[in-house]
């Protein structure tokens, strides 16, 4: 009855105090990060696998003897497979959405008053926190694995590592949104393997075709920049160009998709 | 409150098409507070698209849809209508406790979490694993989760579908004991013996479109009487001067053939032999299975069917 609208509107909550539209949901949040630790393979992934990759092809004693910039060939190595696993653990953070949607989750939560916009923010901030782990634990093998390198210049690396990663949290997403597979991180994963030999992550460039190419990746300029505190010299301006285009071009797509998802048919 | 005047459903004109398809076509509806309604159809006679549309799951194409005199949104966000979806909608590596206390923290007055799972029945089981949950069981914590905002209205879409003969008792008396509170409850079925068993009113709907209306026992009325089908030839009497005839409950055309559902076939039959010049008469009677196919079927031809109002 519209007389009775009013009087309503007066003893409801204003649409910004509901539950559900706080950006930052604690419940949510514990919970997601639980379910992470609970699944296999997103530990495997992401907090095995980089390490176990950095032991096997950074610790040789040729390696923790020959430098590289400020620290030795190890560390060069260590900060690789750190952002290797972040770019792991931020993209399949993101691209949890994909089995979301196909479990009806999303329609679940729109059932509530949780606003979709928050749902993002929640997944994006588990994804960064996996990913920062991910790090973290890559870096502590490294440094009892003989990775040598000063802490203030560590800790520049992997905050840059960490902040640029929040690009592949995107990616994550918009593939999430975009791919229709139960299991998108079967696609990505091998993806990420090919971007990152692409992008240099795992061997330097030495010029060439592949060189060429590899500037294009969207794990090159990112990994230039992480790398640039360890070589000491600043990173080319391309590498900036890369990150922010790829930034844009993810986001844009992550927020195209969100929005198609989002609408009421 | 004022809103306890407002209808807690009110649908006006609802049209939804997905390319050629009309799912819903000029759907009315008005579902008063405290009422227990079946949404009776088969498959594809646009209950789920109805309901998404109360949701604001979907947008109609046409029509108003109007939840406890707001819109679906505002209903939704403020935990005033709940749903219990056909399948899906949880996540299979969360424990049903934590399910519940997850959907419970987007509600700005959640009940406890655990009087909701001992409502819908899930006590002993609360730190199960959801993916492990049989599919009564994930239906009835989906029902839990639809409890914990303390709605007024309660939808349910289609809520036993692939349960066993037990499951589907659990799961009702579980509904039936938290609706005793006055609670607007709005489920669709293709199941007539769950409409019949567990609604006050069944709306019975076929092509996006509501064909019966009425008490259970009104539905069970028209299900248990007979046909009296004959063609007529030459001037064929109009539909109201059949509906006028004694006993006519209904007038339904299927090309020439006329048929006319009542409850005294023998004094309707003698009329049509004495006093019209029809042939081919038919006499049959109507089981619950036929009324409901012959009323959800009767658009189908695009024929013509008069009734009576509730």
């Amino acid at each position: 009855m519209s007389i009775s609208a009013p009087t309503l509107t007066a003893t409801r909550p204003a649409a910004g105090t509901r539950p559900g539209a706080r950006l930052i949901q604690p419940v949510y949040l514990r919970t997601e990060l639980r379910r992470l630790l609970r699944n296999r393979r997103s530990v495997i992934i992401s907090l095995i696998m980089p390490p176990g990759l950095f032991l096997l092809f950074g610790t040789a004693s040729a390696y923790r003897a020959q430098s590289a910039g400020h620290g030795n060939v190890t560390a060069y190595i260590m900060i690789s497979m750190a952002l290797y696993g972040t770019l792991l653990a931020t993209t399949s953070g993101g691209a949890s959405v994909s089995v979301e949607r196909a479990q009806g989750w999303s329609r679940q939560l729109r059932l509530t008053s949780l606003r979709p916009a928050v749902y993002v923010v929640t997944k994006v901030i588990v994804a960064m926190v996996f990913g920062l782990a991910s790090m973290a634990v890559t870096v502590l093998v490294g440094w009892w694995s003989g990775a040598q390198l000063g802490v203030l210049r560590l800790v520049a690396c992997v905050l840059i590592a960490w902040v640029g990663s929040s690009v592949f949290a995107a990616f994550g997403l918009f593939m999430g949104y975009l791919l229709p597979s139960e299991n998108v991180m079967q696609i990505l994963g091998p993806a990420l393997a090919v971007l990152a030999f692409a992008g240099g992550l795992f061997m330097p460039l030495d010029g060439g075709v592949f060189a060429t190419v590899a500037h294009f990746m969207p794990t090159y300029g990112l990994a230039e920049l992480t790398r640039g505190p360890l070589v000491g010299s600043a990173p080319s301006v391309w590498a900036y160009v890369n990150v922010v285009v790829w930034g844009v071009v993810f986001a844009a797509g992550a927020a195209w998709r969100f929005r198609r998802d989002t609408a009421r048919v | 409150m004022n809103h306890i005047t407002s209808p807690a459903v009110e649908l006006r004109g609802l049209v939804k098409s997905f390319g050629a398809v009309r799912a819903v076509d000029g759907l009315d509806l008005v579902v008063q507070p405290g009422e227990v309604v079946a949404f009776l159809g088969p498959n594809g006679a646009g209950k789920t698209t109805t309901i998404d549309m109360l949701l604001g799951l979907a947008r109609p194409d046409q029509g108003t849809v109007r939840v406890l005199g707001t819109s679906p949104d505002e209903a939704i966000a403020d935990g005033r209508i709940a749903a219990v979806l056909q399948t899906g909608g949880l996540l299979r590596d969360l424990t049903v406790r934590e399910t519940a206390e997850l959907v419970a923290s987007f509600v700005e007055h959640p009940r406890p979490v655990a009087e909701v799972l001992a409502r819908a029945g899930l006590n002993g089981i609360e730190n199960r694993v959801v993916g492990m949950c049989s599919g009564g069981e994930q239906q009835r914590l989906r029902f839990a989760l639809a409890l914990l905002p303390a709605p007024d209205v309660l939808l349910l879409d289609e809520p036993t579908t692939g349960m066993d003969v037990s499951g589907r008792r659990e799961f009702w008396n579980a509904i039936r004991a938290d609706a005793a509170g006055g609670r607007t409850v709005v489920f669709a079925t293709h199941y007539l013996e769950e409409a019949d068993a567990y609604a006050d009113r069944i709306v019975l709907v076929s092509r996006g479109r509501v064909v019966a209306d009425g008490t259970a026992a009104h539905i069970r009325g028209i299900a248990s009487g007979r046909v009296v089908s004959a063609v007529f030839d030459g001037r064929a009497p109009s539909g109201v001067e059949l509906a006028a005839l004694p006993g006519v409950e209904l007038v339904e055309r299927r090309g020439e053939r006329v048929l006319l559902h009542t409850h005294a076939s023998d004094v309707l039959g003698r009329i049509i032999f004495g006093t019209t010049g029809a042939r081919d008469v038919e006499i049959t009677s109507l089981g619950l299975e036929e009324a409901f196919l012959t009323l959800t079927s009767a658009g189908a031809a695009g024929d013509e069917t008069m009734r009576s109002t509730r």
